[in-house]
């Protein structure tokens, strides 16, 4: 189906993070042609949430989802000779293409299946020989010192490149399973093995990074989430997840299948474009150095975007290491205020609350106040509310290093019922939980560290 | 030539741009793309950093801003903008997935048969 002699090689995404839409790696591999699919399950901290699990069972530390689905489409995979990149593996990849492996022992597919392992992200166990060989791993935003939270740290990974996935699709895998590689890894890994370009074809790299960027967060870049025209987008109820029909020449082509809802237009490709977007003339991956200012976009027929023209410069030295590191606690109580004089029974029920909070002598880092249907989204710049609105509902968060605080505010919530203002509802659900405040602490670290601990298995079952 | 003031009226930045927003760390950014490629020297000329922070006044600290003539967009990155960010905030928009929208309630100056004719559009 994918060859090397002018045609395209069509990768197309079926999950944007680890949570979304389930049928959509279905339908991608069912609904029309594609070469690879391509899966990003791991959000800054989902590492460490993965970590957790880890701890209490050590086989579990990946997206346990993957599992499942592979169950559901290896046989048409297989049958159509289709690809997958994933970084389901999360902090436990083994454990993941293991399960994987045993999927496809237990489906008795017509040929071995064949799973590309990719390891040595994880630098968990590595951090204080590292801290002690004189890396820092200072936090980007505030240049701290990771020795200030050495004690709290849950997960640590360096976000790896496409070179292991390359790899391991010339070493035979139908699916390749990895840690912490970078969603836009998993797009270029294919698109330079199919066309066997230089890693330092810099251009190329940009050109495959524009294009994982783009179809990694799913149908966010197809119809899904556009505000321009947003009336008009049809069908989604079952959207078409993007496509990148990569060309020999570095261009690409954003699309979807044919008979799918959602849109790809020119308007959908920029919105996603600029997406969580910072210095557009340095998109800095492992790979390399990618331009957003040199991408031309132009309308190639229904559904079709041509991308082309994107230059790119050397990857850094440096490799980005994810950290995730125990915070403290925080709480978010909401109850619901009704017609007349909503707004204002919600203000006094947040002065009563926020009293006996201090009454109690509690202590935190933050009390967060919003009014949904007031203030929650755009804080001030909403305007005075409506004089009549039919409700509002309060919400207020609070935030602590101690659990204490935080526990005693859930139990302050409901008594406002009976206690409080008037008019007020919407307490069915309870006791507000109180959550685990994992925090992201980004670094960076000499990729000469490392690269030389990667490792790539090819395992058959 | 200079236009006269009573030829240019103020009108929100929705009737000229589209947007998307999203997060990294406690920083939110803001693309603003214009609606129509010709657009796309008001937002330059218009939307410019000075006017962005007054607009975000007590919300965010500090603003920067890049452009992106071949999309016809401009990117913002508001600093602070998130309480915290990621998993500590307790903001309903912990992500900035709706500063977006924030922006384009902003207003700028535009001529007035241009603003006539966008709002109707």
């Amino acid at each position: 189906m994918t060859t090397r002699d002018g045609r395209t090689v069509r990768i197309a995404a079926g999950q944007g993070f680890w949570g979304d839409w389930l049928e959509a790696p279905v339908r991608q591999a069912r609904d029309g042609p594609i070469d690879y699919l391509m899966m990003d399950y791991l959000a800054e901290v989902t590492m460490s949430i993965m970590q957790k699990q880890k701890s209490r069972d050590p086989s579990a530390g990946y997206a346990r989802d993957f599992v499942p689905l592979m169950e559901r489409i290896l046989p048409d995979l297989v049958e159509r000779g289709i690809r997958v990149t994933s970084n389901a593996g999360g902090v436990n990849p083994r454990g993941c293409a293991e399960a994987v492996l045993a999927v496809a022992r237990r489906l008795g597919l017509p040929r071995k299946l064949r799973v590309g392992l990719v390891s040595g992200d994880d630098i968990l166990g590595r951090l204080d020989e590292l801290i002690g060989r004189g890396h820092p791993l200072s936090d980007m935003e505030t240049g701290r010192p990771l020795a200030d939270i050495r004690d709290r740290v849950l997960s640590a990974n360096a976000y790896l490149g496409m070179a292991p996935i390359v790899e391991a699709l010339k070493g035979g895998a139908d699916v390749v399973v990895t840690g912490r590689v970078t969603d836009t890894g998993l797009t270029l890994g294919p698109i330079f093995h199919e066309f066997g370009w230089s890693p330092d074809d810099w251009d190329k790299v940009a050109a495959g990074t524009v294009a994982g960027h783009i179809i990694e967060c799913g149908a966010q870049a197809s119809g899904g989430n556009l505000l321009k025209g947003w009336r008009g987008v049809k069908g989604l109820a079952n959207p078409g997840f993007p496509i990148a029909e990569a060309s020999p020449d570095g261009s690409f082509v954003i699309t979807k299948h044919p008979g799918t809802g959602g849109v790809v237009s020119v308007a959908s490709v920029t919105e996603q474009l600029v997406y969580e977007m910072g210095d557009p003339r340095s998109y800095i991956t492992p790979d390399g150095v990618a331009d957003f200012t040199t991408i031309r976009l132009r309308p190639a027929g229904r559904n079709r975007v041509r991308v082309s023209g994107i230059r790119g410069g050397p990857r850094t030295a440096m490799l980005k290491v994810s950290i995730a590191y125990f915070w403290g606690y925080k709480a978010v109580g909401t109850l619901v205020y009704a017609w007349p004089e909503a707004y204002d029974k919600a203000k006094a029920a947040d002065r009563v609350l926020r009293q006996r909070l201090t009454d109690l002598g509690l202590a935190f880092d933050q009390i967060l106040t919003e009014f949904v249907g007031v203030d929650a989204t755009h804080g001030r710049l909403s305007g005075p509310p409506h004089p009549d609105l039919p409700e509002v509902q309060l919400r207020v968060g609070v935030r602590a290093r101690e659990k204490a605080p935080v526990d005693r505010f859930t139990r302050e919530i409901a008594p406002l019922v009976l206690t409080g203002p008037p008019s007020v509802t919407g307490f069915a659900g309870g006791r507000p939980a109180v959550e685990e405040v994992v925090a992201y602490w980004p670094a960076l670290i000499d990729r000469r560290e490392i690269e030389p601990h990667v490792r790539v298995a090819i395992l058959e079952a | 030539m200079t236009v006269a003031k009573s030829a240019v009226r103020p009108l929100q930045l929705r009737y000229l741009a589209h947007a998307r927003s999203g997060d990294k760390g406690n920083t939110a950014n803001v693309g603003l793309i214009a609606l129509e490629p010709e657009l796309y020297p008001i937002l330059v000329r218009e939307v410019t950093v000075s006017r962005v922070a007054r607009h975000f006044k007590g919300m965010v600290n500090g603003v920067d801003r890049f452009e992106l003539p071949n999309l016809h967009a401009l990117n913002f990155l508001l600093h602070e903008a998130l309480d915290g960010g990621g998993t500590i905030s307790l903001k309903t928009d912990a992500q900035g997935k709706v500063y977006s929208t924030a922006l384009l309630r902003m207003e700028i100056p535009v001529p007035a048969a241009l603003a006539r004719r966008l709002v109707r559009a």
